[in-house]
């Protein structure tokens, strides 16, 4: 059993990144650009990690990390705002750093959030589309829901990473758990002894109380003034 | 009771409720039974009005923006507190939008209250910390092309934007064109606003199908940038600052008016509700 969630988990990895790419080509076929990518915030480094490119800088920008407040995708990542820039060069400051980043500075970018449930995940931005194309509004929203699958597909793969993690023994807590897992598979799952015990854990973890956040991290308004 | 009574008890009672010779009091003359354009804002230059811009800062003497009359930010993200501010904009985005309230209403006061920048990503208390300190500080307008998705946030923004909206100060809030939940912009105490195609920085249209209620110029806009320049932008952000810079006129020439009157007054004199009237 173990052995094939493994292998699950790890060809999963291989399918999301797939269905990542899928959805920056067809963000760019739609959009008739040169380019688009998408961006993972990574909390940890307070980063943006290029994880998948379609068009040019396909071959050299994944796994690339920006800082997470720069240029427009960092913008775009706190404000939660889809912003659409005609001409990203008449700001000398950002074409530099993004040259310096990434040797390929764009003319034209549409960037989008990636939300899903509360969390910014990343940045979509398709690059340079035609130049004789007028930008219309119905684009900013197809730009809006197409986003939302970007963000599905996103969160499905830090899933798919993290359960990587587990199964790996990066993280001590996920490590206990994949030891668990793998002793109750070489016990074999229908065994009467291992029902009970997994019964027993679901009651154990069923009993606890869900909610997750606690009162103390809401904030409270320090003051009224009427 | 005597008179004297009563408007000891008025002093002392909150408004629950309203007599008739209460009533008699509240008529108000001054308050047309249609508003026109020029009712509302003909002549006014947005003088008076204060205007804060809870962005990424706002770029000091930008050409197209002229004076920012203060600068605050929020020190350290653990400890919240509002500190003066000297690095401008770190982005652009603030800038754009003081530019284009400016651009409308040019003698508003401005003042830029910086909740982004660097190491500020995903900081919820660093905005909610921001936009207490505008909303106890009694702008009469608070500028908010952004929002954030976390829901542990909500009930405080909600209170916030309520106690906004009670003490006369109107956010005005940018809204979402994607199928996400997130705050203040959903509130119906704040004006939220999302974009339209068309030209024309006074044209706006009220929305009969909400949550967003108003729609603002937002397609292909030239809007100030940092290092005095400008940028061809588009955004439901840029949209948003239109609607700030036609408040500010109407409250310039209007100041007694409640955010519920503003809004009124914005509803009737919309471009697609005047074109209506017979």
């Amino acid at each position: 059993m173990m052995v094939a969630v493994a292998a699950g988990v790890l060809s999963a990895g291989e399918a999301h990144r797939a269905l990542l790419n899928s959805v920056a080509e067809t963000a760019r076929a739609i959009f008739g650009a040169k380019a688009a990518s998408i961006f993972l915030y990574d909390e940890r480094t307070d980063e943006l990690v290029f994880e998948a490119v379609a068009g040019s800088g396909a071959d050299t920008l994944i796994g690339r990390r920006l800082p997470s407040s720069a240029g427009i995708a960092g913008w775009v990542l706190v404000t939660r705002q889809p912003l659409v820039i005609e001409d990203v060069r008449a700001d000398p400051r950002f074409a530099q750093d993004v040259a310096k980043d990434t040797g390929y500075v764009p003319k034209g970018i549409m960037a989008v959030p990636l939300l899903h449930q509360e969390r910014s995940l990343g940045v979509l931005e398709v690059l340079d589309r035609p130049a004789n194309a007028a930008f219309t509004l119905a684009e900013m929203d197809l730009l809006g829901l197409f986003a939302n699958q970007a963000a599905i597909a996103l969160d499905l793969t830090q899933r798919s990473r993290r359960a990587s993690e587990a199964l790996e023994g990066g993280d001590p807590a996920y490590a206990a758990v994949a030891h668990v897992a793998r002793r109750l598979d070489e016990m074999g799952a229908d065994s009467a002894a291992v029902r009970r015990l997994l019964e027993a854990l679901a009651d154990v973890l069923g009993s606890s109380d869900g909610d997750a956040e606690s009162a103390a991290e809401r904030p409270v308004r320090r003051r009224r003034r009427h | 009771m005597s008179d004297a009574a009563d408007d000891a008890l008025e002093e002392v009672l909150p408004a629950w409720s309203l007599t008739a010779d209460q009533a008699a009091k509240l008529r108000d003359p001054a308050w047309p039974s249609r508003f026109t354009r020029e009712w509302a804002w003909g002549g006014s230059t947005g003088k008076g009005v204060r205007v804060a811009i809870v962005d990424s800062g706002v770029e000091p003497d930008h050409p197209l923006v002229g004076a920012v009359q203060q600068a605050v930010t929020i020190g350290d993200p653990d400890t919240v507190e509002v500190l003066p501010d000297t690095e401008g904009d770190l982005c652009g985005h603030g800038t754009a939008c003081a530019g284009i309230v400016r651009s409308i209403a040019p003698d508003c006061e401005i003042v830029s209250v910086r909740v982004l920048g660097a190491g500020y990503t995903g900081s919820g208390p660093v905005l909610m910390a921001g936009l207490e300190w505008a909303v106890d500080e009694k702008f009469d307008l608070i500028n908010m092309s952004l929002s954030t998705t976390k829901r542990q946030f909500s009930e405080f923004l909600h209170e916030l934007a309520d106690d906004a909206y009670f003490n006369n100060t109107m956010i005005v809030a940018s809204a979402h064109n994607m199928p996400v939940e997130s705050y203040p912009w959903r509130f119906s105490s704040v004006l939220s606003v999302g974009s339209h195609d068309q030209q024309g920085p006074l044209t706006f249209f009220y929305n009969p199908d909400p949550p967003v209620e108003f729609f603002a110029p937002g397609l292909d806009l030239d809007v100030p940038w940092i290092g005095g320049s400008t940028l061809r932008c588009s955004g439901n952000s840029f949209a948003t600052p239109h609607m700030t810079g036609i408040c500010a006129l109407i409250l310039s020439k209007h100041p007694e008016l409640t955010p519920f009157q503003l809004k009124s007054v914005l509803h009737g004199t919309a471009t697609n509700v005047e074109e209506a009237a017979p």
